[in-house]
């Protein structure tokens, strides 16, 4: 959805910053493949995922979450996780100017403090991979990544602190959308002007919850750096573990778009889309410049994932834009019904794909089936011209919630 | 009397929650959000809870009661088993609910639940029988 500065801020579907960050390692297929039962199981017990769960060693105060919220992926890195080097590779380096926590209620506070550095359960995963075939050698390379070579992916957002300011917010919303008369055909659509003080209350939250999903990608970044150290017995210098990406897939940020043959500022809003700057787009990090900013699209747990850049099409037709993933075609009770008798774990097993999930709810609701096959969307978004297609990714093991 | 059942939605879940008043529609809607929850046959109501919601009206007491509840289960880690709606108007309800807390072995988490929505939200009379749809962002 596209809005301009006049318009309304229908911020209900800007509600929980999801994101996907990619990482790429110094290893390769053949090193790893014997040891994929040690990498798992640690990834699985290094990364809290199920309820309640949360890392011993990890204390926040509020002051601490404040600086969370207001610092985002910069907070993780100077408090230890990660390096200063991963910051030039996130969107935005990591902190999204203009987060105010003090407009954050104390519910959203303490739900955010308490899941700091989880996964998440349903389709939040930690998923290691490698490299299956490469489209662009030339560009594949500039982004680090070559034929076998291992990836990772980490797929998380905001947490209950999303969620809780969504429910904050509904409530304004819904005062809002009375007070300046906007007549709503559904009322989760309730909205107000992105220039009321409700509208800026809004994005200085949003803001923070997009901080604090940084902060948890780059907690849980580290701790994937340590499981590979742990489970195969090697240094950083081997593992060689450094982010190729990571973008917001669900946020409405302010950016420059040319409209009628003019460059206007636009509130864009991506929603189940993420962003795909072409080549030279001063937003998008230096040693991608020639390149174009990376996109990443994760498939199921079956199939495999795709790595896209942006492109100049993409900027011009649909505000730098492309697809952010399959998209379900079951929903949960059809796929649970599909799975039903069925072991996942064994069928996956039985394709060289190890998984560990906290439940067997979310192993079921996730089967392969539930989603569209990634392939046919990507090529479709490739025909189209507003991304093009670098290298494939195929799983190896994935932890999920 | 069927308490509730699911509706299909490709990315969410929804359900048809049924009741003979007022209260006993709110009360088997809580209890149709934690049945998608956790196996509920393995909950005790162990402690007891007083919830005071309040609203612009019942549409709105629906959300804000499932969202408190789904509040308390996600920042204390307790289930519930038990809802009995004291009082309800268009304003205002109190309840009383029985559950404990997580306890992992004991305890399974089938759905995690995103939030309340007010998509397609409704709350209908139909002769003496009240009928809700309520949709869950998962």
């Amino acid at each position: 959805m596209i809005l301009t500065r006049d318009s309304l801020s229908w911020w209900r579907w800007v509600r929980y910053q999801l994101r996907v960050r990619l990482l790429r390692t110094g290893l390769s297929r053949i090193e790893i493949t014997n040891k994929l039962d040690a990498l798992v199981n640690t990834l699985f017990t290094n990364i809290p995922s199920g309820v309640g769960s949360h890392r011993k060693d990890l204390k926040l105060s509020q002051q601490d979450e404040k600086n969370v919220l207001r610092n985002g992926a910069r907070w993780a890195v100077s408090e230890g996780y990660g390096a200063k080097e991963d910051l030039e590779h996130i969107e935005e380096k990591g902190c999204i100017p203009g987060a105010d926590p003090e407009l954050v209620s104390a519910r959203a506070l303490e739900r955010g403090r308490a899941q700091l550095g989880t996964l998440g359960s349903g389709n939040h995963f930690v998923e290691v991979g490698y490299v299956s075939e490469v489209y662009d050698e030339e560009i594949a390379r500039v982004l680090g990544l070559e034929q076998d070579g291992i990836t990772i992916v980490v797929h998380t957002g905001s947490r209950g602190l999303g969620y809780q300011v969504c429910d904050d917010f509904i409530r304004v919303m819904i005062d809002a959308s009375r007070k300046y008369n906007i007549e709503l055909p559904d009322r989760q659509l309730c909205c107000a002007p992105i220039n009321s003080p409700q509208g800026k209350e809004y994005l200085a939250t949003m803001a923070c919850a997009a901080n604090y999903a940084f902060a948890n990608r780059q907690m849980i970044t580290h701790w994937v750096r340590e499981s590979f150290e742990d489970a195969l017995h090697i240094g950083p210098k081997e593992s060689k573990i450094s982010l190729v990406y990571d973008v917001c897939h669900n946020i409405a940020k302010f950016e420059e778009h040319i409209v009628g043959g003019e460059k206007k500022r636009l509130c864009v809003h991506r929603k189940g889309a993420t962003r795909a700057f072409p080549p030279y787009h001063p937003q998008i990090p230096d040693a991608y410049k020639s390149v174009g900013q990376p996109v990443l699209i994760p498939g199921d747990m079956g199939r495999c994932s795709y790595v896209l850049v942006g492109t100049e099409k993409a900027y011009a037709d649909t505000f730098g834009s492309t697809c952010h993933g399959a998209g379900r075609v079951m929903s949960r009770g059809q796929a649970t019904r599909t799975a039903k008798g069925r072991n996942i774990a064994r069928e996956l097993k039985e394709k060289g794909i190890l998984v560990r999930a906290d439940s067997r709810a979310t192993m079921d609701e996730e089967i392969p089936e539930a989603y569209k096959d990634v392939t046919e969307v990507v090529n479709i978004v490739e025909r189209a011209g507003i991304s093009k297609k670098i290298v494939q990714l195929k799983p190896l093991c994935v932890i999920k919630g | 009397m069927t308490k509730y059942i699911l509706v299909d939605h490709t990315a969410d879940i929804g359900i048809d929650v049924f009741g003979s008043s007022l209260q006993e529609l709110f009360s088997h809607a809580a209890f149709a959000l934690f049945d998608i929850i956790t196996d509920l046959s393995r909950v005790e109501g162990k402690y007891e809870y007083k919830i005071s919601i309040s609203g612009i009206d019942k549409e709105q007491v629906l959300v804000n009661w499932l969202s408190e509840l789904l509040y308390l289960h996600d920042v204390k880690n307790l289930l519930f088993s038990n809802f009995y709606v004291v009082d309800i108007t268009d304003n205002q309800l109190n309840a009383v609910v029985r559950g404990e807390a997580f306890i992992e072995n004991k305890h399974v988490i089938k759905t995690e639940i995103k939030a309340v929505t007010y998509h397609n939200l409704s709350i209908i009379q139909e002769d003496h029988h009240w009928k809700a749809r309520v949709i869950f962002d998962l």
